[in-house]
């Protein structure tokens, strides 16, 4: 069957089976930065934002994207390197097969909440497994990334 | 692993329910459960353009479309101030926010899962499922048949004076719950329902002996309706917890969610 959808603002189209998940879909589109990981929708690593919102692409037909936008980590490298550098900093970057998936969700949560608490910041990001990092220095990264954003800090707190 | 031979996206509901009348045909709404599964669908019946995913509220009624997400519930400003919360807390701990922005409150409620926090939830409200053909039919009695192959178009919860809360508890945050337990006040009487027993919820009326009993009589009343609920509720064992460890969680969520209604409700922002 045909397909149409936009990958991080490019029109696509393809000849796919009913059956292919979103994730195929958009790796065989070049965004490799998609991983599979438990595909039992349990630990995040596949997320994409389709229409803004963040879910997972292991669970998804790229049938049902027809006509949306999907978003992936190529598409917000900016954003995601600045982000990815404050990780760095509070050590939260260890095997790093987390960190697409994770970065996605936090960057989505970004866009979603505005000014959340540490509260909602893990319950937002309780479908992100880390078998590494313990958690703690993702949260921290987060809350200094947020503090930077909001002009509280330079930079220099990564 | 599922191998699906052709997708379609209903054009009307008549077309999506005589698909769904052939064995091999199935619908596809989030799609997360029936991943879980190993088998071939000849054609998988998108309800995306005919069923809505929004949530619309009346002076009487919420009348909530059967592709709704759940995170959709979960974040809506006037069924969290009806349900004082409780409909929040009630899919928080769902898997993730990812999952949640992609399972339906149709497909929670057709599964009928004995682990399933949106039943347990739902049960507790005066609620009702649309099917295309049959009609409104209470939750209640929907819960109860054999899966039938109709489509659920809505959920409508009525509107009543209603106090409520929502209680679940979890070996780890977002596994299956190992109990879950939604009390509710309204002018039908108190009512409890528990799910995750691990069978599929189940709902307990307040004995008169209950119902008798002040509402300033806090600890008292707390402590009679828990008392019920433990001595009625049908548990079960398996990997999670023990029957008798869940029939004691089914006496302190119980007690607790009371305490809660009846010391104002645990409001949180949505
Ligand atoms: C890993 C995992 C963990 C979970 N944890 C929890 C949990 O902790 N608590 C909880 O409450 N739930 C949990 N669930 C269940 C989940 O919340 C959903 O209830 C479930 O995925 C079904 O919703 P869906 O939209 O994905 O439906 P689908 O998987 O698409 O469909 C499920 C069934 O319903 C049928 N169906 C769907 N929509 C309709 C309709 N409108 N009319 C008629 N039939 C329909 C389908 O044909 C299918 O048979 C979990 C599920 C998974 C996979
Ligand atoms: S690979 Fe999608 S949730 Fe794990
Ligand atoms: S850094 Fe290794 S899994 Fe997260």
């Amino acid at each position: 069957m045909l397909v149409k959808m936009w990958i991080n603002g490019e029109a696509i189209r393809d000849h796919i089976d009913p059956d292919m998940l979103l994730l195929d879909f958009v790796r065989r589109h070049g965004c490799a930065s998609v991983k599979r990981g438990c595909e039992t929708s349990n630990c995040g690593l596949c997320t994409v934002m389709l229409e803004g919102k963040p879910i997972l692409s292991c669970s998804m037909l790229a049938a049902r994207a027809e006509g949306m936008h999907v978003m992936t980590l190529e598409g917000i490298q900016e954003e995601a390197r600045e982000f990815g550098s404050f990780m760095a900093g509070q050590g939260a970057d260890q095997c790093g097969f987390c960190n697409p998936g994770f970065i996605m969700n936090v960057l989505a949560m970004i866009r979603e909440l505005t000014d959340p608490t540490e509260e909602e910041i893990k319950e937002y990001l309780e479908g992100n497994l880390c078998r590494c990092s313990g958690f703690v220095s993702q949260l921290r990264s987060i809350m200094e990334y947020l503090k930077y954003k909001k002009g509280e800090q330079d930079g220099s707190g990564k | 692993m599922i191998t699906i031979k052709k997708y379609l996206k209903a054009e009307s509901l008549e077309q999506a329910y005589e698909l769904n009348q052939k064995k091999n045909n199935r619908i596809i709404a989030g799609m997360l459960w029936v991943k879980m599964g190993s088998n071939t669908i000849q054609t998988a019946i998108d309800l995306s353009d005919v069923v809505s995913a929004s949530v619309s509220e009346h002076p009487d009624a919420f009348i909530i479309g059967a592709m709704t997400s759940l995170r959709t519930l979960e974040t809506h400003k006037g069924l969290h101030e009806y349900t004082q919360g409780a409909m929040k807390e009630s899919l928080r701990h769902i898997v993730g926010v990812q999952f949640r922005n992609m399972a339906t409150v149709g497909g929670s409620i057709h599964g009928r899962y004995g682990f399933s926090d949106v039943l347990t939830m739902f049960l507790a409200m005066d609620s009702y499922v649309e099917l295309y053909k049959e009609g409104i039919i209470p939750l209640e009695e929907y819960a109860n048949r054999k899966r039938s192959k109709d489509i659920i178009i809505n959920i409508i919860v009525k509107k009543e004076d209603l106090r409520m809360a929502y209680l679940s508890q979890r070996n780890t945050q977002t596994d299956f719950p190992t109990l879950a337990c939604a009390v509710s006040f309204g002018k039908k009487g108190k009512r409890v329902v528990i799910g995750a027993r691990p069978q599929k919820a189940m709902i307990i009326e307040a004995e008169e002996s209950a119902l008798e009993i002040p509402e300033s009589q806090k600890d008292k009343l707390a402590d009679v309706l828990s008392g019920q609920v433990e001595a009625q509720v049908i548990t079960g064992s398996n990997m999670r917890a023990s029957a008798e460890y869940r029939r004691h969680l089914a006496r302190v969520l119980t007690r607790r969610a009371c305490l809660q209604i009846l010391e104002g409700g645990a409001e949180k922002s949505c």
